[in-house]
């Protein structure tokens, strides 16, 4: 990619670190902006991400899958998008693929995923890692 | 009229007023003013502008010359803008923000992206025949008739055909300036623009 492309999407990257970290398989709750008349309300829609598209570019999307009375229903948001007030990551999930577009033939029990129990370890273990480099150094000087 | 010679580098998108629009990346300018033509001159008031650095070993020695006269080095895309709003003089060198401001609409020129030689479906947008059934064994996307019989016993001239497609001057219309960045000499123009990256283009208000 040109580097003047990543120059006028460096802009849009505030907003999309401001997103927790989620993937395909997490469930999170999206608060969606709507406007009727000149009302404005957020309406919360929970379910599955099952892809992420275009990461990293000003044209990111996400899709979310869930059930509604009976009915499945996926909507894909822009990252970008100004109507996508705030995402919340409810549940880490444990898959194996990037796109689990198999969910869409599975019911039921069969549809569920597992999940990521390991993850709370690891995102501990995450922001320690750099710390634990400089641990020694302050035992050092201790 | 006045414009400004720029290079397509490639397309994002942006969200303006809530809305996702593609943008098109146009690093324009700076242009030197290399010939001024006046009506006591040349008969018609103009301003030719040049764009794109080039070696000297590659440049004629007339052209050389040119650039010369003007204090320039050698450029490689020379434009001629007929009767150019703002009063130049040789030499002068005029960048994106003295040409244009946010908001404004300009009309985009380019070579299109070359296909070679194609059918009449993809060059003229022909629907073909419309189906495989009915004796239509192996004639898909071909024209169907080029003309009636006896009378005129000729084929019309300019009857479209298949052949050579793309790589012609195309001139799109009425793109809005979305944003410019004057330190970067780049322009987020909204839609799309005929030819390929890093070619020429030509934006005129």
């Amino acid at each position: 990619m040109s580097d003047l492309i990543k120059f006028v999407e460096a802009e849009s990257k505030e907003r999309r670190t401001a997103l927790p970290a989620f993937n395909a398989g997490d469930t999170i709750t999206v608060h969606v902006k709507i406007t009727e008349g000149n009302k404005e309300r957020i309406q919360l829609f929970q379910g599955t991400v099952i892809q992420r598209k275009n990461v990293n570019t000003n044209g990111e999307t996400f899709t979310v899958r869930k059930m509604s009375s009976g009915v499945a229903v996926e909507r894909i948001f822009p990252v970008l998008s100004p109507s996508v007030e705030k995402v919340e990551l409810v549940r880490k999930g444990s898959v194996r693929r990037a796109r689990l577009f198999y969910l869409r033939d599975k019911e039921g029990k069969a549809a569920r995923i597992k999940e990521d129990k390991k993850f709370e370890d690891k995102a501990k273990a995450a922001p320690a890692a750099p710390k634990a480099a400089k641990a020694p150094k302050a035992k050092a000087k201790a | 009229m006045s414009g400004i010679i720029g290079k397509k580098i490639g397309m994002t998108s942006i969200f303006q007023d809530g809305k996702s629009i593609g943008v098109t990346l146009v690093e324009a300018g700076p242009c030197v003013v290399t010939q001024v033509k006046t009506i006591e001159k040349d008969g018609y008031t103009a301003v030719q502008l040049a764009y794109g650095d080039k070696k000297e070993k590659n440049t004629p020695a007339a052209l050389l010359g040119h650039f010369k006269k003007a204090g320039a080095t050698p450029k490689s895309k020379l434009v001629e803008f007929k009767e150019f709003e703002k009063a130049l003089n040789l030499g002068d060198s005029i960048a994106v923000a003295d040409v244009f401001v946010e908001g404004d609409f300009v009309d985009a020129i380019g070579t299109s992206k070359g296909k070679g030689f194609q059918g009449v479906v993809k060059r003229h947008g022909f629907s073909g025949v419309g189906g495989q059934t009915h004796g239509q064994h192996n004639r898909q996307r071909h024209p169907g008739s080029v003309g009636a019989c006896s009378f005129p016993s000729r084929v019309f001239k300019g009857m479209r055909m298949a052949g050579r497609t793309g790589g012609d001057r195309v001139k799109i219309q009425n793109l809005r300036i979305e944003k410019i960045y004057p330190e970067k000499n780049l322009l987020l123009v909204s839609g799309s623009i005929p030819g390929a990256k890093n070619s020429f283009v030509i934006l005129e208000k």
